[in-house]
């Protein structure tokens, strides 16, 4: 037998799990629909072109490679500035600081979520840039000789490239990776800290030794919301990155722009359903990025469900 | 190895709230003994008292001496985490380190004490294991997860990590408690063999097993609720059992208790 309220409260459940499946796939179809026909008349290979031209319907030029290298090198910038520091911030929050410290700290860190994506645009252009330029030309001028450390196609002075825009979306993902590691630390069970400490471990070892693989795979998934944020964000890239037709040269020194600023600055042009549709083709890499992201972080974390 | 404790008057807090008073008793070497003790009484409190894992607990504190073959563990010039190298400790429930294998947990004392020679941890796993009556339900997984163990082959394995750093003392609390009347009696023995080379110090609320297992008893009691727990007498355990001096202490064992 099945009581009313069970029913009741599993249609509502299943019903909302069927809409936001719906949802999604609706996504994923409207994207698709609109691209299609742009994508038809595409002149040049779409996933390896440099081009982007799309004012004129009738002759449209236009591929991602430049976008996808643009948006995957600025998350990945931040994502190794931003993990190591989020990493510590959480481990300090919850091993080493004094209770009222850590309230008033993760409440400060939780503050920079609450910073408009503009403002970090502006900062990082107007304030950031200048003051990382010695840092930046120090890059350039000793380790210039790694690949990635190398001139790139805009003017390192003018600070529109790859390493500001990285270090401004670091600081944008460090809330939401520290406060979610920090949830997953704070979790370890007693037990297993309990049975480190008793075997002589000091605060260190037994972070090592049982917070650590204990929330291995949280962080991991943490890092991972991270980037998938760090992939969509458009204004405060939008502002900080210079345009450039240049060839990039695979530096993080490049301007250029990712998927997500370009469709901004496209804004002015859409007046086109083709042209539109070059845009959503691109919206589209981003979205199946992004998934695909979020589908890594899954299979991570159920891994390890045998040690949870 | 098996060293003494001789504990003097020791008062235990929990913040402001005192949660022990005044606790005065010896350990010898080499000897079981067991402390009992309706629940509430301070037992844990004690035990975690004598390897310093009572200050871990936020705010928690002490005072008194807490004397190992005559050092003070509480002097301000030792170390918390050496003290706990020579005194180990078996928990109420199984803790093996869920993400480590079988003989990673074992050994896991010796990596943190810096022993890296693989045949030294391997030979110490195996001594550890056969010493916690473990090593033939294992020899042939140890490198699957600790977790993936039966809850008393769980116990056994958080025994034998305990022994594994011989240390000079071990503390269980209730070690048994959440075991079957099989796997229970094989701890028993082991303690029972184990008490040729360690000190040790048993809570439990099994009476049978007090009387089985240990050569001395420690009888702790409330002297109401929101009151802190004190000892009541400490004494050979045969005297404990059949004539004890205190009337509380009979009650109680009687189970004439409340
Ligand atoms: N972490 C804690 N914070 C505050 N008070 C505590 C804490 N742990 C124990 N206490 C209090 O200290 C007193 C003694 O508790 P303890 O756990 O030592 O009792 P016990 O004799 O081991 O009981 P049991 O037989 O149920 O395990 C109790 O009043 C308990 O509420
Ligand atoms: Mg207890």
């Amino acid at each position: 037998m099945v009581r009313p309220g069970d029913r009741i409260f599993r249609s509502l459940t299943s019903g909302a799990g069927v809409f936001i499946v719906v949802l999604i796939a609706a996504i994923g179809i409207f994207l698709l629909l609109r691209a299609i026909p742009s994508l038809q008349r595409d002149n040049v290979n779409f996933l390896l072109s440099r081009d982007w031209v799309t004012s004129d319907p009738a002759n449209l030029r236009f591929g991602i490679i430049d976008l996808l290298w643009v948006t995957v090198a600025t998350s990945v910038v931040a994502l190794v500035l931003a993990t190591p520091v989020a990493l510590g911030i959480a481990l300090f929050l919850t091993q080493y600081a004094p209770r009222k410290l850590a309230r008033s700290l993760a409440y400060v860190v939780d503050l920079l979520a609450a910073v408009p994506s503009i403002i970090f645009g502006l900062w990082g252009i107007q304030v950031l840039a200048p003051q990382l330029l010695p840092f930046a030309e120090w890059l350039n001028e000793y380790l210039g000789w790694i690949p990635i450390f190398a001139l790139g196609n805009v003017s390192t002075g003018g600070g529109g490239n790859i390493f500001i825009s990285g270090v401004v979306l670091a600081v944008m993902i460090l809330p939401i990776i520290t406060a979610v590691s920090r949830e997953i630390f704070e979790r370890t069970p007693t037990a297993h800290v309990e049975g480190a400490l008793a075997l002589g471990a000091t605060k260190w070892e037994v972070v090592r030794t049982t917070v650590l693989p204990f929330g291995k795979a949280g962080f991991i998934s943490a890092a991972m919301l991270g980037l998938g944020r760090a992939l969509g964000e458009t204004i405060a890239l939008t502002t900080i990155l210079s345009a450039t037709d240049a060839q990039p040269n695979y530096t993080i020194f490049d301007g250029g722009a990712t998927f997500a600023s370009r469709i901004a600055l496209g804004s002015a042009e859409f007046n086109d359903n083709l042209t539109v549709g070059a845009y959503i083709a691109a919206g589209l890499v981003l979205f199946l990025i992004t998934f695909a992201v979020n589908a890594l972080a899954r299979t991570v974390v159920a891994g390890k469900k045998e040690y949870a | 190895m098996a060293k003494r404790i001789d504990v003097k008057d020791l008062n235990i807090y929990y913040g402001k709230f005192q949660a022990v008073d005044g606790v005065t008793l010896s350990v010898p070497p080499r000897s079981v003994t067991a402390f009992i003790g309706p629940s509430g009484c301070g037992k844990s409190t004690v035990l975690r008292s004598l390897n310093r894992m009572h200050e871990v607990t936020p705010g928690a504190s002490c005072d008194g001496k807490v004397l190992l073959d005559g050092e003070d563990i509480y002097a301000s010039t030792v170390d918390p985490v050496s003290v706990r190298r020579t005194i180990g400790m078996v928990f109420q429930r199984p803790n093996p380190f869920p993400t480590m294998s079988i003989k990673d947990n074992v050994v896991a004392g010796l990596r943190l004490a810096g022993t890296k020679n693989k045949k030294e941890l391997n030979e110490v796993a195996e001594r550890s294991l056969r010493g916690a009556n473990l090593w033939a339900e294992v020899k042939d997984r140890l490198d699957k997860p600790g977790g993936g163990l039966s809850g008393g082959q769980q116990q056994r394995l958080c025994i034998a990590r305990a022994i594994a750093v011989q240390p000079d003392v071990l503390l269980m609390d209730e070690p048994c408690s959440a075991l079957d009347p099989i796997s229970t009696l094989a701890i028993e023995d082991l303690i029972t063999e184990l008490k040729q080379q360690y000190t040790i110090v048993i809570v439990t609320h099994n009476m049978q097993q007090a009387a089985r297992v240990s050569d001395q008893t420690a009888f702790f009691n409330l002297a109401g609720v929101g009151q802190p727990g004190r000892l009541v007498e400490v004494d050979g355990t045969e005297k404990i059992f059949s004539n004890p001096t205190q009337k509380a202490t009979e009650d109680y064992i009687s189970g004439r208790f409340g």
